[in-house]
């Protein structure tokens, strides 16, 4: 009998090892998508990684923009400028412009995504208003800038030969107010 | 196969008169039905169990097929209105089939095939099958078999609660965020994820006990590499669930405190993504698909074995295929994903290692093939049906290499060619087995036969009847006919009146199972222990029929020479 309960206890600690890698994948799968770009998730860098990154001459992509609210959301929330076309590893400032159309103050988070996906991993963001939650008054309006340059490495890669354009796309959430305080 | 001389249970005779008056007192009724802790009384509760959820899930989609036959919307608004929505407009009536799918899936999966397949025939055979007086853990197998009763119950409520646009839970099987989160406001949901809580908790704790069991309980010279292919196939079974249900119970929990306590694990608004719920469903929903065919796989190969009268061929290429198909099965599951946005490098990975596992399958059927070459064959109805569950897996195992192919399917994507794929798997193919099965074992479990002529019939009734109603899915997919949708364009029309033809013919052959079980108990004759005669050698066949309320007081021993 007492070797049963080895055992069962065994297997239910696989178990509960099973449920834990259940609930470490969260930020695993988070920290996956930071470092590899899958999924879209585009890359950060710094100001100094920034500055050693080179333009290349006569290498251009176009960079088109998106906005989007969540349901729910009273913003308005545009870019200024629909596309871009950049020298490929020339840093590049984008203006995005958001506007509070209620009557109290709302504090909102942007998500981000790159298409096509594999190009996530070469589109490199500096400075962006994603980075931090964003608050705006009743009605105000405010430009936020987003900096970015495509890594000339995308040169290189087969997946993405023939892409002429990559899509960044946000969405504004709002932050609930509890959240919104503790941030 | 092992040959057991001396066992005390021998089916007739002194012995077994013995037997009825000191050691095989049965408690009670309700002592002896609810609370049992006797491994056969809770494999015959297992099987009633998934004979009742089977019929519920099989109504359910007849439902369906009826409504599938003809363009437009005809049957919905009907049962939408028995479930409590008055006037149901048509969001109201394309919600009640979210419902169903959703019912159908989870009830088929969770509350049939795994209590038949596992519950049922596990609880019943495997203590027999390796010498065991009974499981390791006897009470809690009684747990198991109430959890999953109280999770049947769960996802019952469910149907009658509101869950967003109308009442029910219409979050498809798979229950992918955000559609289970926010987009199914109301209780319904919260109770089909309880009840998969509950099922799972009942199923991993079978899962502690069968490998307990398996690994402790073993008569003496009953080797892992003795032990009969259907106890290995429960076995790799059992350590596939406590693998994978465990990572389900945390996608479902989260889905739970994202539902009701304002975390975030799958909305971008916090910072999570619903794409992970899908890996974590796939990476318990690939292993799932092996959990309700591996013991199918176990219990074709006592059949053939029995009917050709010879050892299986290359026995421990069977086990160890068993095995191998649940190892490559944890790396497959984005197989299930291949358009949320994969990269080729990724896809290219997924469609390789899925293409692997057809290396073990393929071992497994040559050798059932090699078995019955050469045997001395008899087609009795558990023979036919066995034959006939190699020849309809093979099918579902070649659409499936196809759907492989993250190329191809980037196409066949949530189109009727994956449903054709899965029910040739599953419902032709885990079902089959899972009536081969019954009739290898009914006289054993009961004591009475069956009428072999009402097998054959029934075999012959159902064969034509699935094929009618899964075949023609495939020509519907390649033409785009989309999945998880209640309205068809008049184009689809024709094959999916042969469908439900076919769905039709197949429930005749359900009412002729019904009335060949009814005769059974009525007028059956009284089975012997072995009845099968030679070839029928491992020990289920040295008891009587229906083997004593305790059995192997004398234990047996297997003997080196005798083979599996």
């Amino acid at each position: 009998m007492a070797n049963n309960r080895r055992i069962a206890v065994m297997s239910a600690g696989l178990a509960v090892a099973m449920l834990g890698l259940g609930y470490a994948s969260v930020p695993l799968y988070r920290l996956f998508c930071q470092v590899t770009g899958y999924g879209g998730t585009p890359m950060r860098a710094s100001e100094g990684q920034a500055g050693q990154v080179r333009a290349v001459a006569g290498r251009t992509m176009s960079v088109r923009f998106d906005a989007n609210v969540d349901a729910g959301m009273p913003w308005r929330f545009q870019p200024e400028a629909n596309t871009q076309t950049v020298q490929i590893g020339q840093r590049t400032l984008a203006i995005y412009a958001a506007q509070n159309l209620s009557d109290r103050a709302i504090t909102g988070a942007a998500s981000f995504n790159v298409a096509p996906a594999e190009a996530a991993r070469y589109f490199t963001k500096v400075q962006c208003f994603c980075f931090n939650q964003q608050t705006l008054r009743p009605h105000e309006t405010v430009r936020m800038p987003v900096t970015y340059y495509v890594d000339p490495a995308i040169l290189n890669d087969p997946d993405l030969k023939g892409v002429e354009q990559i899509t960044l796309s946000y969405t504004f959430h709002v932050v609930p107010d509890a959240a919104a305080k503790g941030a | 196969m092992a040959t057991i001389a001396h066992d005390h249970h021998a089916p007739e005779g002194h012995a077994h008169a013995h037997e009825d008056h000191d050691h095989d007192h049965k408690p009670a009724f309700f002592q002896r039905w609810f609370m049992s802790t006797n491994h056969k009384d809770i494999g015959t509760l297992y099987l009633i169990f998934a004979i009742m959820a089977g019929v519920i899930g099989g109504a359910i989609s007849g439902i369906m097929r009826a409504e599938l036959a003809h363009p437009g919307i005809q049957y919905l608004g009907y049962f939408a209105e028995l479930l409590g929505t008055h006037n149901p407009d048509m969001n109201q009536q394309l919600h009640l089939w979210n419902v169903l799918i959703t019912a159908h899936g989870l009830i088929m999966v969770f509350f049939m095939v795994m209590p038949a397949i596992i519950g049922g025939f596990g609880n019943w055979f495997v203590p027999i099958m390796i010498g065991a007086p009974d499981m390791a853990f006897p009470r809690m197998n009684n747990i198991s078999f109430w959890l999953t009763v109280a999770g049947f119950c769960s996802l019952l409520c469910s149907a009658f609660v509101p869950g967003g646009t109308g009442q029910g839970a219409g979050i498809g099987w798979t229950a992918y965020a955000p559609l289970s989160t926010t987009g199914a406001q109301g209780p319904a949901v919260d109770f089909a994820i309880f009840s998969l809580h509950l099922s799972g908790a009942g199923s991993i704790m079978g899962a502690i006990n069968f490998i307990t069991t398996i690994f402790n309980m073993r008569a003496p010279g009953m080797t892992l590499h003795k032990m009969p292919l259907f106890v290995w196939s429960v076995l790799v079974t059992a350590f596939l669930l406590l693998l994978a249900l465990p990572v389900l119970a945390a996608a479902i929990t989260m889905l739970l405190t994202d539902r009701n306590f304002h975390t975030t694990f799958f909305d971008p608004a916090g910072g999570g993504d619903p794409v992970l719920f899908q890996h974590l469903f796939w990476f318990f929903g690939h292993p799932e698909v092996y959990i309700m065919i591996l013991p199918g796989f176990g219990i074709i190969s006592q059949i053939v074995s029995t009917f050709s009268r010879k050892p299986v061929f290359g026995y421990l290429g069977m086990a160890y295929a068993m095995v191998a198909i649940g190892v490559v099965g944890f790396v497959v599951w984005a197989h299930h994903m291949y358009t949320t946005g994969l990269s080729e490098d990724v896809k290219m990975y997924f469609t390789t290692a899925t293409m692997v596992i057809a290396v073990p399958t393929g071992i497994k059927i040559f050798s059932w093939i090699a078995t019955m070459w050469g045997g001395s064959l008899r087609f009795t109805s558990p023979m036919v049906w066995a034959i006939g569950f190699i020849f309809l897996f093979t099918v579902g195992g070649v659409t499936g290499v196809e759907l492989a192919n993250g190329g191809l399917d980037d196409n066949l994507q949530d189109t009727y060619y994956v449903v054709a794929h899965f029910h040739y798997v599953l419902s032709l193919g885990a079902v089959t087995s899972l009536f081969a099965g019954f009739y290898y074992w009914f006289p054993k479990m009961s004591g009475r036969w069956h009428s072999e002529f009402l097998s054959y019939v029934h075999f012959a009734v159902f064969f034509v009847g699935v094929n009618l109603l899964f075949f023609p899915m495939h020509f519907l997919g390649m033409q785009g006919q989309p999945r998880r949708m209640p309205d068809i364009t008049p184009a689809f029309e024709h094959w999916n009146q042969v469908a439900t033809l076919g769905y039709k013919i197949m429930a005749v052959s359900m009412v002729i199972w019904f009335i060949n079980i009814a005769y059974a108990f009525i007028a059956g004759k009284k089975a012997e222990g072995n009845y099968w005669g030679e070839g029928a050698t491992t020990l289920e066949w040295t008891l009587s029929s229906p083997p004593p309320f305790h059995q192997f007081e004398t234990v047996p021993v297997i003997k080196d020479e005798d083979h599996h």
